[in-house]
């Protein structure tokens, strides 16, 4: 589904290198997490594969189903089936939430060359999915995320998501800033969503989302690059024992 | 040492404005008539001949050279022909007064009687030796000249060949609209409205086209207690146009004065508002839309004055700006000592869609009164560049994302048009300009 080669990546505005020749291959119907410090480069290789200004990429590829993604507009990647869950929705005044939905589903499917949604096949829709995630009317007809807690602006992710149905899903710290409850809910919906043509890259700091989200596969990020990756028992571990260790056992 | 030795001192730059003001105006012969319009008319000359006309040094002309407002002739501007869309305010009922190159239209318009309403065009009043309109025509500018000289509208005053007299009465079941069309490249239009509204009566007032190469239009308003006025104007899409308005509105108790100016296009516009709250609990709203690619410098000019306790205003100034196009915001609240519990609001924003544009804003507060809220804001950025990712990750492709947030750039500007219909119509035909302006 996703395949990173040897991605590098520095910030655009200054020579400093944050990916430094990243690979990861993930596949359809798997669920991929990747953990690892602060500043070790995780939000990055997020946007970088949403495709947001601000970075360059001096070496590698990625690509989605064989296209090449890093040669794409962020609107062509997402009409291809990338969706980023951004850790920091922004607050958008004066879109409102529906309006924004549907241009956004409907220029995706005219980008696929299918048919738009009438309006009531939308509604109907959305109401559904609203409701599955417990997200009420009012929080629909506001602009888009204007005065949501933080809770509710996750959920407003996944709603997204689960609109879009996208093939490539990225949750990019989905977790923070959730209690407890908020977290199952994003997670019942995320795991709602886990099929055989789709796939995920969760990124996280902390373990206890993958206790709702189980990962077939876990990385350890650091300093750009994955120096770890094996089966859901490597999330336990760093649970446990924190960075250090495997941070240690990496050669310089 | 007399004035005309010492040019550089104050004096002397009056005086040899005032001697530069009395040779230009020398010539000016005014439209023929007798009786209390001709005395006003003259009056308001002399208002201008003390004052002396303004320079791009004046203060209050910092932002933008009237010298294009007052040369002796207009610059000629091509009549734009508009095919692309339907014509401003078509859909909706409306008592329609015509103006084809400054000049009524009687053939044009639909007659002049309407339930709850007298319209009357100028020159018909004038006749009458004794008329309502004669206490307030010229009187509002006249007004208007303190605490900032506004010798451009004295000149109005005293020069406009047309322009017609409302005083309503009642409920009026429909719109009265003011068109102005356009026929000739080099048609100047100098026009003076007084709108008198009786207390408790209502009226919508709309206001649309291009009107000439160069316009110049007062418009006086006296809204009696408990009156509502609501004042839609569009100012047509011509490019090479000039223009220069003034309204004038002086509120009664309860009053409620609301104001939204569309504007598309235009070499050069002024738009003064000048705002006396005098009656308590008024409300006054102006708001306006600017959207301006290439030639264009949009000014918004406004005086609000709270001289009565609990009034609210509000100033809603929004403007999209491409290629170079210039925007000027001035707006000021005076809050005098009397308007405790005072209510104010002030808002200009423009957004920058390149490093050409510039937006030129001087908000000012002042305030005697020591229990009020004001609240004022001027900011001007281009599109944020986070919004616009959000909105292409999730599909959404630029132009369309860019034409999203415009909008909502807008949008607090356009929730002053009070009817839906005419609000969601302004938003399509922004959508238009968008479109047409998308590189």
């Amino acid at each position: 589904m996703l395949e990173i080669n040897n991605l590098h990546v520095k910030l655009e505005d200054e020579d400093k290198a944050i990916l430094k020749g990243l690979s990861l291959d993930i596949q359809a119907g798997s669920v991929h997490a990747i953990m690892g410090p602060n500043g070790s480069g995780k939000s990055t290789l997020s946007y970088v594969l949403a495709g947001r200004g601000g970075y360059q990429v001096t070496d590698g590829t990625a690509r989605l189903e064989g296209e090449d993604l890093l040669e794409m507009e962020p609107e062509e990647r997402a009409a291809a089936g990338l969706f980023l869950a951004f850790q920091y929705p922004v607050e958008i005044p004066g879109v409102g939430n529906m309006t924004f939905l549907r241009t956004a589903m409907n220029a995706q499917r005219k980008a696929r060359g299918e048919a738009e949604l009438s309006s009531g096949d939308f509604l109907k829709l959305v109401r559904s999915k609203a409701k599955d995630l417990k997200i009420d009317a009012d929080m629909l007809k506001r602009p888009v995320n204007v005065g949501f807690s933080g809770g509710e602006k996750k959920r407003n992710e996944i709603l997204q998501m689960a609109m879009l149905e996208p093939r490539m899903c990225i949750l990019d710290e989905t977790d923070s800033g959730l209690d407890v409850d908020a977290m199952k809910l994003v997670a019942e919906g995320v795991n709602a969503l886990r099929s055989e043509g789709r796939a995920f890259l969760v990124i996280t700091h902390y373990q206890r989302l993958l206790d709702h989200i189980k990962p077939d596969v876990v990385h350890i990020m650091a300093d750009g690059r994955i120096i770890k990756t094996g089966g859901p028992e490597l999330a336990l571990e760093v649970e446990n024992n924190g960075y250090a260790d495997i941070l240690a056992e990496v050669p310089a | 040492m007399n004035a005309a030795a010492a040019p550089n001192t104050r004096a002397g730059r009056m005086a040899a404005r005032l001697a530069a003001t009395e040779d230009r105006l020398s010539g000016l012969v005014l439209p023929a008539g007798a009786g209390w319009l001709a005395r006003a008319r003259e009056a308001a000359l002399a208002r201008v001949k003390s004052m002396g006309l303004p320079g791009k040094r004046d203060e209050y002309w910092r932002f933008t050279d009237p010298a294009d407002l007052m040369s002796d002739a207009p610059k000629p501007a091509e009549v734009f022909q508009i095919t692309d869309e339907p014509a401003m305010f078509m859909g909706v009922d409306r008592l329609k007064i015509v103006f084809i190159d400054g000049v009524f239209s009687a053939k044009d318009s639909d007659p002049l009687d309407e339930e709850g309403l007298e319209v009357i065009r100028l020159s018909d009043v004038a006749a009458t030796d004794i008329h309502w309109a004669q206490e307030l025509y010229g009187a509002l500018e006249a007004k208007a000249q303190t605490p900032v000289q506004r010798p451009l509208a004295a000149l109005n005053t005293a020069r406009a060949t047309d322009g017609v007299v409302i005083r309503v009465t009642g409920q009026v079941s429909r719109p009265v609209s003011l068109i102005y069309q356009r026929q000739r490249d080099d048609a100047e239009l100098i026009l003076h409205h007084v709108i008198r509204v009786e207390s408790g009566a209502q009226l919508t007032l709309l206001e649309n086209g291009p009107g000439a190469a160069r316009c110049s239009i007062v418009t006086e308003i006296d809204l009696a207690d408990d009156a509502h006025l609501h004042h839609v104007r569009a100012m047509g899409r011509d490019h090479q146009r000039r223009a220069l308005t003034h309204v004038f509105a002086r509120l009664g108790a309860r009053a409620r004065f609301k104001s939204f100016t569309l504007a598309m296009n235009g070499a050069l516009v002024r738009n003064e508002a000048m705002v006396w709250l005098n009656g308590a609990n008024g409300v006054a709203h102006l708001a306006g839309a600017a959207l301006g690619d290439g030639v264009f410098h949009h000014d918004d000019t406004v005086f609000v004055t709270h001289a009565a306790p609990g009034c609210e205003s509000r100033q809603v100034f929004k403007k999209v700006l491409h290629h170079g196009a210039v925007g000027v915001f001035q707006g000021k609240i005076l809050v005098e000592q009397p308007a405790q519990l005072t209510d104010g609001y002030q808002l200009s924003q423009s957004l920058l869609m390149d490093d050409a544009c510039q937006f030129l804003a001087k908000p000012e507060l002042e305030i005697y009164a020591d229990d009020v809220k004001c609240s004022h804001g001027s900011t001007s950025g281009e599109i944020d560049a986070d919004h616009l990712f959000y909105l292409r990750a999730r599909g959404v492709p630029e132009d369309v994302a860019k034409q999203l947030l415009i909008l909502a750039f807008l949008a607090e500007a356009l929730d002053e048009i009070e009817d839906h219909h005419l609000a969601e119509d302004m938003r399509l035909r922004l959508k238009r300009w968008l479109n047409r302006h998308a590189d």
